[in-house]
């Protein structure tokens, strides 16, 4: 338990040192654009991949689903939306982010402490925890929930692709369910969702590489343990959100 | 000048350094030995601020340094210059771009002054030629050499070098010798080399000072070492058997 709490105060100090003694602000600006490049743009092909299949998937599922003549078929088009939207792009999107971006960002500021890079900044008097870990969050704050907005549509359109190809459902009735009663503040909830969850996975991973000791094969572990860790706060941050805006 | 004083580092209930007492002079190159595990790491991390001190102080030109405030610390960091055992050259720059980091950070220089400062410290290194390669498209020695040139970018007061021959051929090794040598009398800096390397200690060893167990054993300089009747620093310092017949020549 003591081991929890110290981890967890080192991770609290080690925020707190990140967005404290900035350099330049040229700088900065050129270190948020990079990583808005290595985060962001770099995970666009995995994240548009899986949330169209998962749209389509869904959509199947529930076209499947209705037996009752009593509910209508435009209900596929409302329930793949909902799930989309509440669930599948900004939850699902994070967990994979977690283990794509979360093990890059372990493993890229661990290299850079086994191999004295981070001794060599604070040697210079740079602020190492602002340089190397700010620019993260501020870029995965950015770029997360405007990859879950590309999510949903993507995830949508799928279910579409998948309900008008097999032939379940014609794409009018599933239109008229994808854009039937739509609640404003489910995709305000998504975005904060998406922007939490791109706030934890940054700033976990990064705790988790910036305190490895040893070599290669504690860089390994400290990668795995950013993915692990940050999963584990994306869900029980997801229970936390879901309880205090939902209910 | 840096003055130790009384330091001690204690790691829980292991005590690493015992009350060491030392003055390292500018303009010349001191030298800190000792068989690995002996301290001198700690004392070296200890000087340049990555590892506090139990007690004791590290004067840095009339300010302790363990006692210094956070702005003071940063004004003393940024006139010491580093070379780590393997470089430490942050590897998603080019060469040009190590050595252009400090000058970025902590200088108002436009981009032509900086770029003319660059050429200058790879050329003084003799690495002109690899200032687009990353530090993983060269060798061992030619790293070594960028990040000297990326310590001295801000014309340093402190040079502090941890093993900078080690993973070196003798031959490379002389190279990185004769070049701390060089820049220590060129810069008039107050250099502090920590090596295992004998070739070192007798060829650039200004003042050296031997860590044993934790405690400074022994202080001179690199004619004195050779003639010394110190068992313990014989010992280390002559280890081989073909080093023990080259101090029988001396």
């Amino acid at each position: 338990m003591l081991k929890y709490l110290d981890n967890f105060g080192r991770y609290c100090l080690l925020v707190i040192r990140s967005f404290s003694k900035s350099p330049k602000a040229s700088i900065m600006r050129e270190l948020i654009v990079r990583e808005l490049d290595n985060l962001g743009i770099g995970s666009l092909y995995i994240v548009s991949i899986i949330s169209f299949f998962m749209g389509a998937v869904a959509a199947i599922q529930l076209a499947a689903n209705i037996d009752s003549p009593l509910i209508p078929m435009s209900t596929v088009g409302y329930g793949t939306r909902e799930t989309i939207i509440l669930e599948f792009s900004p939850t699902v999107i994070a967990l994979i982010l977690a283990g794509k971006v979360g093990s890059n960002i372990a493993s890229e500021i661990g290299t850079m402490r086994v191999t004295e890079q981070i001794d060599a900044l604070e040697i210079m008097g740079v602020n190492s925890a602002n340089y190397l870990i700010f620019p993260k969050i501020i870029a995965s704050l950015i770029i997360n929930p405007i990859l879950t907005v590309i999510s949903m549509i993507l995830g949508i359109y799928g279910g579409y692709l998948a309900c008008t190809t097999t032939g379940l459902i014609d794409g009018t009735t599933y239109l008229y369910g994808a854009t039937m009663d739509f609640k404003t503040f489910h995709f305000i909830y998504a975005l904060i969702k998406s922007a939490v969850f791109a706030f934890v996975i940054a700033s976990v991973s990064a705790f988790r590489g910036y305190y490895v000791e040893g070599g290669s094969q504690e860089v390994g572990k400290a990668s795995t343990k950013a993915v692990v860790n940050s999963s584990i706060s994306i869900l029980l941050w997801n229970f936390i959100l879901t309880r205090l805006l939902l209910l | 000048m840096i003055e130790i004083k009384n330091l001690n580092k204690v790691f829980g209930d292991r005590q690493v350094l015992y009350d060491i007492n030392a003055v390292f002079e500018p303009g010349k190159c001191n030298l800190i030995i000792g068989q690995s595990g002996s301290g001198k790491t700690v004392l070296m991390k200890c000087l340049v601020g990555l590892l506090e001190p139990t007690s004791g102080s590290i004067i840095y030109s009339g300010i302790d340094f363990t006692k210094a405030s956070e702005n003071e610390r940063k004004k003393i960091r940024q006139e010491i210059g580093m070379v780590f055992q393997g470089g430490a050259l942050f590897d998603s720059m080019t060469c040009e771009e190590n050595v252009a980091f400090p000058l970025r950070m902590f200088t108002n220089w436009n981009k032509q002054k900086i770029a003319d400062r660059v050429k200058f410290c790879l050329e003084r290194v003799n690495l002109s030629h690899a200032h687009k390669l990353y530090p993983s498209e060269i060798s061992g020695g030619m790293k070594k050499r960028v990040a000297i040139a990326r310590a001295i970018a801000l014309n340093p007061k402190y040079l502090f070098f941890d093993e900078p021959n080690s993973g070196l051929d003798p031959q490379t090794g002389i190279v990185i010798d004769q070049l701390i040598q060089e820049i220590t009398r060129e810069f008039n800096t107050t250099t502090i080399v920590n090596t295992h390397d004998m070739n070192s200690v007798v060829e650039i060893g200004d003042k050296i000072i031997y860590i044993r167990k934790g405690y400074k054993h022994w202080e001179g300089d690199s004619s004195s070492i050779v003639k010394s009747n110190n068992p313990e620093l014989i010992d280390f310092v002559f280890a081989t058997k073909l080093l023990k017949r080259v101090q029988q020549t001396f």
